[in-house]
């Protein structure tokens, strides 16, 4: 009997699961249609780096060199150089005139913008980092700036 | 005009079989990704064409300009063997399956069945035996352990699931004594088609159903089956070694055992290409035909969505302490209620 | 008559190739090739259900499980165990002896039947079997017959039980 038992609870099992898969067939798919539609990443999600400026449209970044310290992998590569009193790039006394991101040492670890003391540099939400060759992963200072989506995001820490 | 009837009207309809087969095959492919695209709430193929309706032809285009490698160490003349005698007989299932009822076209009756034998079931079984060497001998030429592994599993797991399916067919091969006149039963398939039954006649032909759908499904090497070419124990089974057109052959092969063994099991248990007013418009039948066959693919697509793949042994255990038995007592019970009838 | 000749000759081309091929592999599938030939002669005589018995079971069956077990123990190719200091004489081992009486009676009873005309009739009478029908074969299998075919069946069974025992004994 237990026999018979167990075949009769084996067929039931066995069309519990084809009812599983029914109902999966007959509700709409989860699927994100990726590159069509945005995938939908987190607040504080890090990816690129920004530089931000004030409303002024001067810049943010005084070039202390900090983010360059603060960098675990020896990403970031800062010249600085004396503001032009007539025409200042940002508001204190020196601003980068050489700002690189080497995104192919990056961890995207945030510590940089930990570091900074005026938050210009921001890692954003903009992901889509592939490259059809290595000179497009070194970010100079003008692509840092003006990014293809700007996503400004100053987290609290 | 004797050679109209022999050669000419058997090649054409061959020829469109062929055609419709192989196509029917890509489109296959579409709709098992499609569909097992679903059960897993994903959508599926979708980038070439509308509803990712070109996949199967970049697919096949990709498959054909692949360089074609043949790796040393191989048994050169079975390795390339191997392939082309798995696809032939998963074609030559469906010389013997009624796809409609006789046309009228052309002046001629022509039945739609490129042979219309009288041992139409045995060939069909006689075929998908013959079907296994494909695999067994592309396994054993690949000279490659996991290859091996996988034709020693074909072999043995289609040896003993044929026999719970022999036996579950000449079960209801018996039943066909009712139907006959001369209460003597036939193996032709175009008459078990033909075949008008009573209600409680078809119940028990379908009560053998879910046993014959297990056999085929071991039979053709599919999922929950598919244990000549489990990927994660065996990397892809008897065909790691292949690939280009040769892998090609084998993909093609899976799958028209899917599409012969729904032709034979639509033809068996639900009436092949019948239904309603089939008799006035006989054209109906080939879309019936279509119809329930697609029904019997998704059923084998949904089984393989559905179930996880169990471990060898228990495979052949369940085969032969269950299925086997199982079988016998109706082929026993069968007899007795044709007998006594 | 000149498909038979055709068919004839692969499959002594294929018997040849059973016993001569040095891959047992090779050997499985001459053998395998020889079957279909049988098969395509039956139904050169109208025995269509026999061809494809002929067909399920030693093509569908015993040659998978000779490459079943071809397989299990290696397929690599044979060694040639002749040993060529020996006399031909010397070479006349127990079993070759016995084979080659097999083969000497086989051939007397071709032979026989040759001469005396019982094989040439013998084809004629595929009429009387009903063109091969299942029905046919089935009457006459279980009335004239009915006595070798049971033997025969005891000889499976006796095989199957020896076949349980050999795998029962650890
Ligand atoms: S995120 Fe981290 S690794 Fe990347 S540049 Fe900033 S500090 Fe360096
Ligand atoms: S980005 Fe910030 S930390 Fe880096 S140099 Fe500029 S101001 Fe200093």
């Amino acid at each position: 009997m237990s026999y018979v038992n167990e075949v009769f609870r084996g067929a039931v099992a066995i069309a519990q699961a084809f009812g599983v898969t029914l109902k999966a067939l007959l509700s709409s798919p989860l699927t994100v249609e990726y590159p069509e539609q945005p995938a939908a990443v987190y607040p504080r999600f890090r990816a690129r780096h920004e530089l931000r400026r004030y409303e002024n449209g001067l810049e943010r970044c005084i070039g202390c060199m900090l983010c360059e310290a603060a960098c675990p992998t020896g990403a970031i590569h800062v010249e600085a150089a004396e503001n032009d009193p007539e025409h200042p790039t940002s508001p204190g006394e020196r601003y980068a005139k050489v700002y690189d991101v080497n995104l192919m040492r990056c961890v995207f670890c945030g510590d940089c913008e930990t570091a900074c003391p005026v938050e210009a540099v921001v890692l954003g939400h903009d992901f889509e980092l592939a490259v059809y060759n290595r000179a497009g992963l070194l970010l100079q200072k003008e692509q840092l700036l003006n990014p293809k989506a700007p996503n400004v995001v100053v987290r609290a820490e | 005009m004797d050679w109209i009837n022999l050669i000419l009207i058997p090649a054409i309809k061959s020829v469109i079989l062929v055609v419709v087969l192989l196509t029917g095959f890509a489109y296959l492919t579409w709709v098992e990704r499609k569909l097992i695209g679903r059960f897993q709430q994903r959508i599926g193929p979708n980038r070439a064409w509308k509803f990712g309706l070109g996949h199967p032809i970049a697919d096949a285009l990709k498959m054909i300009f692949k360089e074609e490698t043949i790796p040393n160490y191989t048994d050169k003349i079975l390795f390339a063997l191997g392939p082309g005698l798995a696809l032939a007989p998963s074609l030559l299932i469906f010389a013997v399956i009624p796809v409609g009822p006789t046309l009228r076209m052309f002046g001629k009756d022509i039945p739609f069945v490129v042979a219309d034998v009288n041992i139409g079931l045995l060939w069909v079984l006689a075929v998908g035996g013959i079907g296994t060497y494909g695999t067994v001998l592309g396994g054993w030429a690949s000279n490659n352990k996991y290859s091996l592994l996988g034709a020693l599993r074909t072999s043995a797991q289609m040896l003993s699931y044929e026999l719970p399916m022999g036996i579950l067919i000449i079960a209801l091969l018996l039943t066909t004594a009712l139907g006959t006149a001369d209460g003597s039963g036939t193996l032709n398939l175009v008459e078990i088609v033909r075949m008008d039954r009573p209600w409680w006649l078809w119940a028990w032909i379908w009560l053998a159903f879910p046993l014959y759908f297990i056999c085929m499904l071991a039979e053709t090497g599919r999922k929950p089956f598919d244990f000549p070419e489990t990927e994660n124990e065996l990397v892809a089974g008897y065909q790691t070694e292949y690939g280009s057109i040769k892998f090609a052959l084998y993909y093609m092969t899976e799958y028209l055992h899917v599409l012969g063994a729904s032709g034979v099991a639509v033809s068996v248990f639900f009436g092949g290409w019948r239904g309603p007013f089939v008799e006035q418009f006989p054209g109906l039948g080939l879309l019936y035909f279509t119809i329930k066959l697609l029904a019997m693919v998704f059923l084998f697509i949904w089984a393989s969505a559905s179930v996880p793949r169990p471990r060898y042994d228990q495979l052949l255990k369940f085969c032969w302490t269950f299925l086997f038995p199982a079988a016998l007592i109706y082929m026993a019970i069968t007899a007795v209620g044709v007998v006594l009838l | 008559m000149f498909l038979f000749i055709v068919f004839a000759l692969i499959a002594i081309v294929a018997g040849l190739g059973v016993i001569l091929s040095r891959k047992p592999v090779y050997s499985a599938l001459f053998l395998l090739v020889n079957f279909a030939t049988l098969a395509a002669l039956y139904i050169m005589l109208q025995a269509q259900f026999l061809a494809a018995v002929q067909i399920i079971v030693y093509a569908g069956a015993i040659v998978v499980l000779i490459l079943f077990v071809i397989m299990l123990i290696g397929g690599g190719e044979l060694r040639d165990i002749r040993d060529p200091n020996k006399t031909l004489l010397r070479r006349l081992t127990a079993p070759r002896v016995t084979g080659a009486v097999l083969a000497l009676l086989l051939l007397a009873a071709i032979g026989y039947g040759l001469i005396t005309g019982t094989l040439n009739s013998a084809s004629g009478s595929a009429a009387a079997f009903n063109n091969g029908s299942v029905q046919a074969i089935a009457s006459v299998l279980y009335t004239d017959y009915v006595l070798p075919f049971e033997l025969a069946s005891v000889l499976l069974l006796v095989g199957m039980i020896g076949a349980v025992v050999l795998a029962k004994n650890e």
